[in-house]
């Protein structure tokens, strides 16, 4: 794998959880209970310490001297790696646990094969990553079944969201020219061989939630090659990166 | 500590009672849920332990005002950290409350409709970064002066929930200064940002220990029942003794000309804050008293959903097990 592609695939990581832990984050002291405030505020943590490690790590692959924060703070959109499922915009809180479980189920497996991987700082980063993942899912599972199997009403919104997100699902699978290199330099898996497990995890606790898996296909992508990232990023960046831009170099 | 004006209570039992009562309070032993206690002791303790949970949780706003504009990673995760020790704080507070008789529920109700109060100083904007140092050095420093003290207080489950929120409370008030270190010595803009922090938070900092001593009404009760620990000029004294060497090691200027060390006293002689303004900010007139309670009120509101279909899953997850029994 060159350092180049190496780059563009610890961004496609650190990305995920930069942007997913932003949005968690921005729930601050506004969840449905104490007890989520903990655990959103706690998710949105472990994220953002999870971007530290993969972003660190693509600043020194790519050896142009820029660090984790210059990459998460003075990149702009065309520039992220993420998928479009995590900078899909909070709605209510059964949205927002929605999106976490579609990514925490493959989050959970992806790090399960990256501990494997043959680049020993990923396996490293992977493994300590991968305590608080098996939490998140723990958590988003449970929020997904009790609200699915709910009153009518908590059934009706985990539904509306499960059909808004469930589009964005399949760009996690679609492997391209990258996945390919890693997977051939045994440094992480193919894309499409998680999907599969995925799938049967999925339909098992929507089951167990009472909820349906829209039937159509489609899915939408861009986000992973960065051609195409929907409105909402930009607009997360202006707040996320506003300091750093309006004071260039201050150090915070 | 974040409770400010706390009502005591009167108490009218039986003098054989009150008496035991007063002699073990004063023989430094705890009293404990199941202890008898006098009513207005349970009655002001709800007040006070309620009064300071809200203001955890009110707290969470205005520093969550800053969480998504972080300007590094790991100040962005120091913050969220802190936030969450905040909810965690208003936590025990809330259980601790619960050893006196009143839920969470309850006491939330009253904080949503305006019948209990929180700490003012949560009423103030938080207008940029160098205010996330402010309020850790100066609203967290105080209410550490507040909250050490109560760690001895005479209520065990109060006392306990205490000792694990102080320690938390000090690395908050460290975090903030290390921001203010940062500010102080950073760029002109960063300098200039944090001294208008310091100009806006200073007299707010003071006003969080309650009126003057002469015009404290129902603090001797309090300080009987060692609910309270020490006055409010003492400890406001202690807090500017503490304080101002401190904006001097950041070459900032505390915004009160009064400010001068007094050989005589051994301490620093400075300005009373303006009264009429924390009296017009526990009225309800502050710059973000609307918006506060409003956004406590958005958070319940929106989360009703939520809350009922974690409870209707539960009912149905029982039912389904008696059925199988």
């Amino acid at each position: 794998m060159t350092p180049q592609d190496l780059f563009q695939y610890l961004l496609r990581l650190g990305d995920n959880t930069l942007v997913l832990g932003h949005r968690t984050s921005e729930w601050c002291g506004t969840g449905p209970v104490l007890e989520e405030d903990i655990a959103l505020a706690n998710t949105a943590l472990d994220l953002i310490g999870q971007t530290q490690m993969w972003l660190g790590y693509a600043g020194e692959v790519e050896s142009e001297g820029r660090s984790a924060d210059d990459l998460a703070m003075l990149r702009d959109v065309w520039d992220f790696r993420n998928v479009l499922l995590v900078e899909q915009p909070n709605g209510d809180f059964g949205q927002t646990m929605m999106r976490q479980f579609l990514f925490d189920l493959w989050h959970d497996l992806m790090l399960a094969n990256l501990q494997k991987s043959a680049d020993p700082r990923i396996a490293e980063i992977a493994e300590k990553a991968s305590k608080e993942v098996r939490y998140h899912l723990e958590r988003s599972t449970d929020t997904v079944v009790g609200l699915g199997d709910g009153s009518p009403e908590s059934h009706r919104r985990m539904q509306a969201a499960l059909n808004l997100l469930w589009p964005y699902v399949g760009e996690l699978f679609v492997p391209d020219d990258i996945d390919a290199a890693a997977v051939a330099a045994g440094i992480g898996p193919d894309p499409a061989g998680i999907g599969a497990q995925y799938r049967n995890l999925a339909d098992e606790v929507m089951a167990r939630a009472t909820l349906a898996i829209p039937s159509d296909p489609f899915a939408h992508k861009g986000g992973k090659s960065g051609f195409r990232h929907t409105e909402h990023l930009g607009h997360m960046l202006t707040e996320m990166q506003w300091l750093q831009r309006a004071y260039p170099g201050a150090t915070w | 500590m974040y409770a400010q004006m706390i009502k005591s209570e009167a108490t009218k039992e039986d003098p054989e009672k009150l008496a035991a009562f007063q002699a073990r309070i004063d023989a430094d032993d705890k009293i404990e849920p199941k202890d008898w206690m006098p009513l207005g002791y349970r009655k002001t303790l709800v007040r006070q332990i309620g009064q300071h949970a809200h203001s955890e949780i009110v707290g969470q706003l205005p520093e969550g005002n800053w969480v998504t504009r972080a300007p590094t990673l790991e100040r962005k995760a120091i913050l969220l950290a802190k936030v969450q020790d905040e909810a965690g704080h208003g936590l025990y507070l809330y259980c601790a409350a619960e050893t006196l008789g009143v839920s969470r529920d309850e006491l939330t109700e009253d904080l949503l409709s305006g019948k209990m109060k929180y700490s003012s100083i949560f009423n103030y904007p938080t207008l940029t970064w160098a205010d996330m140092g402010a309020v850790g050095w100066l609203v967290d420093g105080a209410a550490i002066m507040n909250q050490v003290p109560l760690q001895r207080t005479s209520y065990g489950p109060y006392a306990r929930a205490m000792v694990r929120i102080c320690k938390e409370e000090s690395f908050h008030q460290r975090q903030g200064y290390d921001i203010m270190m940062k500010m102080a010595n950073g760029t002109s803009a960063q300098k200039r940002m944090a001294q208008d922090a310091l100009n806006r938070f200073w007299y707010p900092a003071l006003m969080m220990f309650g009126p003057s001593d002469k015009d404290s009404v129902h603090s001797e009760q309090s300080m009987a029942w060692k609910i309270k620990m020490n006055t409010n000029d003492e400890l406001r004294q202690k807090f500017v003794d503490q304080t101002v060497p401190q904006a001097e090691y950041l070459g900032l200027t505390v915004p009160d000309p009064a400010v001068k060390w007094n050989d005589k006293t051994k301490r620093y002689d400075f300005s009373e804050p303006d009264w009429d303004e924390f009296f017009d900010v526990i009225k309800g007139n502050g710059p973000c008293n609307t918006e506060r309670l409003a956004a406590r009120n958005r958070a319940w509101d929106d989360g009703a959903w939520v809350r009922d279909g974690f409870l209707a899953h539960a009912r149905k997850k029982a039912a389904r097990r008696m059925a199988a029994e």
